[in-house]
């Protein structure tokens, strides 16, 4: 027998033997986290029927073809399971987690991966304050960390820029990163300027001992968090960052279903604006919270980077048996 | 010159930035995940040989610089500069002092040295890893004493001052490594 004599391929997987132990023990540490507490471990589809509208995220599209759909059905790769696993909620399931995968196009990086695992949770009953009481417990777990920091979104910009963020302005923005000498100075919103410095100067030292909360972020980057009317109004979101690596983010959960779609709107707005494609809204989702979302919180963390962190490890690649290069 | 998007970038990608060719050393994807996407860049300015980070937002582009290299053999110097030409296309230019650098220590004409080129005009001048010199100028040497490991200046025929064995004299050829200055071996014809 022949066998062929192209060049040979980098078969091997890229994380060791250890890491993928590690890897299987953090999954069962996690479902027992779960288990203990009574939340429902779900499964949700990851080949949906709309692409997301999130301005800053881009759906893989595929084709079903079968039995209904002679002419092909039009579906994405899920990049969250949040609007499924708030249709549970929405039917009464009760605490619910899942562990998944989601798929973001043009991801690729160091903490990137195009296709990555989710873990996600939600609590009927808990606003985005209790929630992060829970995760500091989930984290004593899986990272040995005695307790988190928390910080408001607003000090946070305070302490290291000296800028308010519920209160900027483009030009102001610009003239910080000017005044720091930073190589990117002209943002086309005060978001892209809060995002572009929040990336560039404060993630890097953030949660350098032990992970840290930020919390309360500004309304135009509410996502699907509620918004709270203090003065100014702040949208009750927050992200966990451990080592300067954004961990997780999650929210007290936006039920109202007139201001999602308000949002989805907006969001389809910002994409005309971009020329990006422009998704049909997910109706079967609205029409659930419709009928009513519990009060609740939920959170997504980055699974692949809790075992990075876990294991210290640098890039995403190093933890994944077939990252991108060798899928 | 084509422009390149930042999904182009990659380490070694040439590109125009402030005016100058750069190279692209190291390149990172930072993306919140709610929010824009943002690459930030380690180049180094092929000028002034500095490295210096830059971050772009993920649409923006940027012209790329026209560097190419390439082998050239050195002809001869005069009033001008110094003068390359391209074995195959039989092309000559003149390259600066600043171009050839310390380069000018190491190559005697007709060696073929790789010369990096900006809009056509010579940038660098690289000599070759490992030249042979000959040795116009030293003490006299303790002839067959190759054990005792000594050493001494040694002025090659090119201006260059290289330290050598005690054993060599005026008129041996040497092996010399241009990276580190360091004497290797006697070299043949």
């Amino acid at each position: 027998m022949t066998t062929s004599h192209g060049p040979k391929s980098d078969w091997r997987p890229l994380a060791d033997t250890q890491t993928l132990r590690a890897r299987a023990e953090l999954l069962r540490e996690l479902r027992a986290f779960f288990s203990a507490r009574g939340v429902l471990e779900v499964e949700t589809p990851q080949l949906v029927s709309h692409a997301t509208t999130d301005t800053h995220l881009a759906s893989f599209a595929t084709r079903f073809s079968g039995p209904g759909a002679h002419d092909g059905q039009e579906l994405y790769l899920s990049t969250s399971p949040e609007l499924a696993m708030k249709r549970l909620l929405a039917a009464g399931s009760g605490p619910i987690f899942q562990i998944c995968r989601a798929f973001r196009n043009g991801e690729k990086g160091r903490r990137h991966n195009p296709e990555f695992t989710i873990l996600e949770w939600y609590r009927p009953g808990l606003d985005h304050i209790a929630l992060m009481a829970e995760i500091e417990e989930l984290l004593a777990v899986a990272l040995g960390v005695d307790r988190c920091d928390r910080i408001t979104y607003q000090a946070v910009f305070e302490e290291e820029l000296g800028v308010s963020p519920h209160q900027t302005s483009v030009a102001l923005l610009e003239e910080v990163a000017a005044d720091r000498d930073l190589s990117l100075s002209s943002f086309a919103d005060v978001d892209e300027g809060l995002q572009f410095l929040l990336a560039e100067v404060i993630e890097p030292s953030l949660g350098i001992d032990r992970p840290i909360f930020v919390y309360d972020y500004p309304v135009s980057q509410a996502a699907l968090a509620r918004i709270r009317s203090d003065t100014p109004p702040v949208a009750e979101r927050f992200e966990v960052y451990f080592k300067g690596v954004e961990l997780a983010n999650g929210f007290h959960e936006l039920a109202d279903a007139e201001e999602q779609r308000r949002r989805f709107e907006d969001d389809r707005a910002s994409r005309e604006r971009r020329g990006l494609p422009i998704p049909q809204l997910d109706e079967a989702f609205l029409d659930a919270l419709d009928f009513g979302l519990p009060q609740c919180a939920g959170v997504a963390l980055g699974l692949d980077r809790l075992l990075m962190l876990q294991i210290g490890a640098d890039t995403i690649e190093e933890v994944l048996a077939f990252p991108l290069c060798r899928a | 010159m084509p422009t390149y998007s930042t999904n182009q970038f990659k380490n070694g990608l040439k590109i125009l930035i402030g005016g100058d060719p750069c190279s692209i050393v190291e390149t990172e994807f930072v993306k919140p995940g709610k929010g824009q996407a943002f690459t930030r860049i380690k180049y180094k300015n092929m000028k002034s040989g500095r490295v210096v980070e830059r971050t772009f937002k993920s649409a923006e582009t940027i012209e790329g610089a026209d560097v190419v290299e390439t082998d050239m053999q050195f002809l001869y110097r005069d009033g001008e500069g110094w003068n390359f030409m391209d074995p195959e296309s039989y092309e000559q230019v003149s390259a600066s002092e600043t171009a050839v650098g310390e380069t000018a220590n190491w190559i005697k004409e007709e060696d073929v040295c790789t010369v990096t080129l900006w809009n056509g005009a010579p940038m660098i001048v690289a000599a070759p890893n490992f030249v042979s010199l000959e040795i116009t100028e030293t003490d006299p040497g303790l002839k067959g004493d190759t054990s005792s490991g000594g050493q001494k200046p040694a002025t090659m025929e090119t201006g260059a001052v290289v330290r050598v064995p005690l054993f060599l004299q005026i008129g041996d050829l040497i092996k010399i490594d241009t990276r580190t200055g360091d004497y290797v071996s006697r070299a043949k014809e």
